[in-house]
């Protein structure tokens, strides 16, 4: 369901972009590189943080234009289901009760902008681009309902706020800097807790509060070594891992037992 | 030094863990306990989730109880028929308990569980061994002889059929209760990632009349089995074993459990009894603390099971 919607999305912005240009191409054209394509998980990963450059290439047709450009860039890490939950009291005592299953959603969500995104456009724009983390799509199953809600729902806002807590979403809306008015960079923090798999990257260049060109780019976040053997391993092969480390637990103990024999 | 786990999927201190594994290690020594109702509590503390905390700590402590059992078998004290007659018991019990702990994951109860089972079981063990160190105290005090072991005085539990002699334990009694008492300690054992000898030891005194000579080191030889199969039964239906932090946890606890016994060594019965019993009611009252009041956030966001 998820890439069908994402493809019209594309198709949308892709005729947008023909409106605004003048003729037949873009005036404008986004390139950008991310520091690094290849994020590896090893023991001592503690957090890091990605740069991700861009230029804005323009062709006469766009010399016309003579305002400042607005990025916003959307960094999205591997979908996943949540649950998020709610404790109330019941016999005197906090229990979870309500919940809401919150389905293929981002599992990192960064959203960064070169200023407060009203600024960039307007709402109508905003939602249609799902600019923010009050406009993205998250979308929830309530009973046998599929849908997003509104922002202030309040499963909705504890997600984002417990996700913003544990630095996994964040919206940053002056983390991009243009360095000259059409060279740009922005930092891409990710936290210890970083979920493993594709973090794709949208950039979106606006002009006055218009979709002017975007263009996407992709990292990955991979345990290696070490991590990704023991990962795998618990994942694919659960019994002869359980028995591996039952077995590590037995010769500790045994080790143990020598070293300190005190008879 | 920063360490990133592998199926916890965080980073944490070495040290901390190494630190938190010898002194869980040091109590355990001293007490001839497994100490995982300490050192889960703790894990959950650091940011571990619940599941991964329990699913590892078997592990730690199957470790921590080979060591222990291993010198108790030196010295002749572990009753094997009574520790295998107990252990068909809680073979089917950690099996129960391994699937609940499953199916309350995908309900999303499994922390409050996990809770309510330490308030119950450590708020009722803790105490009574509170109460009844401060009883032998007071009759220490007095200068009478402290009666721990009752011949005579036989419950219905003797009366039950199917009996057995255990030999080295110089008792004669059904195997019913026996079995049962297994199955309930298997089963505590896998949701609460605890071996359960709290709770053992008290219910072969008192239940079963087992004298303290083998107690000790036969309820040590249960907890070892049947964390041996919670560990291999956790990795299979749950995936949740962190060997790594396991590693790290036994490596301090087998050095802390062997201060602890020296230290054990030089207190007295009675109050080793009355610590123990502060020790686990404290832990008890902390997770019912926690539950009773209003939590600061109301809403907890948890990954849909299966993926991650």
């Amino acid at each position: 369901m998820m890439p069908h919607l994402r493809y019209a999305v594309a198709g949308l912005t892709l005729s947008l972009c023909g409106l605004f240009g003048a003729d037949d191409a873009c005036a404008e054209r986004l390139i950008v590189s991310v520091s690094n394509h290849r994020v590896t998980v090893t023991p001592n990963y503690s957090g890091e943080e990605l740069v991700l450059f861009g230029s804005v290439e323009r062709d006469d047709t766009a010399a016309a234009f003579r305002g400042n450009y607005d990025l916003v860039v959307t960094v999205s890490g591997p979908r996943t289901d949540m649950v998020t939950r709610r404790k109330e009291r019941r016999f005197g005592i906090w229990i979870n009760a309500d919940s809401r299953q919150f389905l293929n959603v981002p599992s990192y969500l960064a959203i960064s902008s070169n200023r407060p995104l009203d600024l960039v456009a307007s709402p109508d724009v905003r939602r249609r681009q799902q600019l923010g983390l009050d406009n993205v799509l998250l979308t929830q199953r309530i009973g046998t309902d599929y849908a997003d809600v509104v922002a202030s729902d309040p499963f909705r806002s504890a997600f984002v706020r417990l996700r913003t807590e544990h630095g996994l979403y964040r919206e940053a809306t002056s983390a991009v800097t243009f360095l000259t008015p059409t060279l740009f960079r922005t930092g891409i923090p990710l936290p210890a807790e970083v979920p493993i798999g594709t973090y794709d990257v949208d950039i979106k260049l606006f002009a006055n509060g218009a979709l002017a060109t975007q263009t996407q780019t992709a990292f990955e976040v991979v345990k290696v070594g070490f991590e990704q053997f023991i990962a795998n391993t618990a994942r694919h092969h659960g019994l002869a891992y359980g028995l591996a480390t039952a077995m590590m637990a037995l010769m500790t103990g045994w080790i143990a037992s020598v070293v300190f024999r005190r008879d | 030094m920063q360490l990133y786990l592998p199926i916890a999927d965080i980073p944490v201190n070495v040290f901390l863990i190494l630190a938190m594994g010898m002194a869980v290690g040091f109590v355990s020594g001293m007490f001839g306990i497994g100490g995982g109702f300490l050192l889960t509590p703790l894990l959950i503390f650091i940011g571990i989730s619940p599941a991964v905390a329990v699913a590892s700590v078997s592990t730690h402590i199957a470790a921590s109880s080979l060591s222990g059992a291993l010198s108790y078998w030196r010295k002749r004290s572990i009753d094997l028929t009574l520790a295998l007659v107990l252990l068909g018991g809680s073979i089917v019990g950690t099996i129960l308990g391994v699937l609940l702990f499953t199916y309350l994951r995908t309900l999303g109860q499994l922390d409050l569980v996990i809770a309510l089972s330490y308030v119950v079981l450590l708020g009722g063990v803790g105490t009574a061994m509170f109460y009844e160190g401060l009883r032998a105290i007071a009759r220490a005090r007095r200068g009478g002889n402290p009666t721990l072991r009752r011949p005579g005085s036989h419950s219905w539990v003797h009366g039950l059929p199917l009996k057995m002699r255990f030999k080295r334990s110089k008792i004669y009694l059904s195997v019913i209760p026996v079995n049962v008492i297994g199955l309930l300690i298997g089963f505590i054992g896998a949701i609460m990632g605890v071996g359960g000898s709290f709770i053992l030891i008290p219910a072969l005194i008192y239940v079963l009349r087992v004298p303290t000579s083998t107690v000790i080191g036969t309820s040590m030889a249960l907890t070892l089995v049947t964390m041996v199969i919670a560990t291999v039964l956790h990795a299979v239906t749950n995936h949740l074993v962190d060997a790594v932090l396991a590693l790290i946890l036994m490596i301090g606890g087998v050095t802390g459990a062997q201060f602890g016994a020296r230290a054990g060594l030089r207190i007295r019965g009675e109050h080793l009894r009355l610590l123990l019993g502060l020790l686990i009611l404290a832990v008890g009252v902390r997770f019912a603390v926690e539950i009773a009041i209003r939590p600061d956030d109301l809403y907890t966001v948890r990954d849909a099971g299966g993926a991650g």
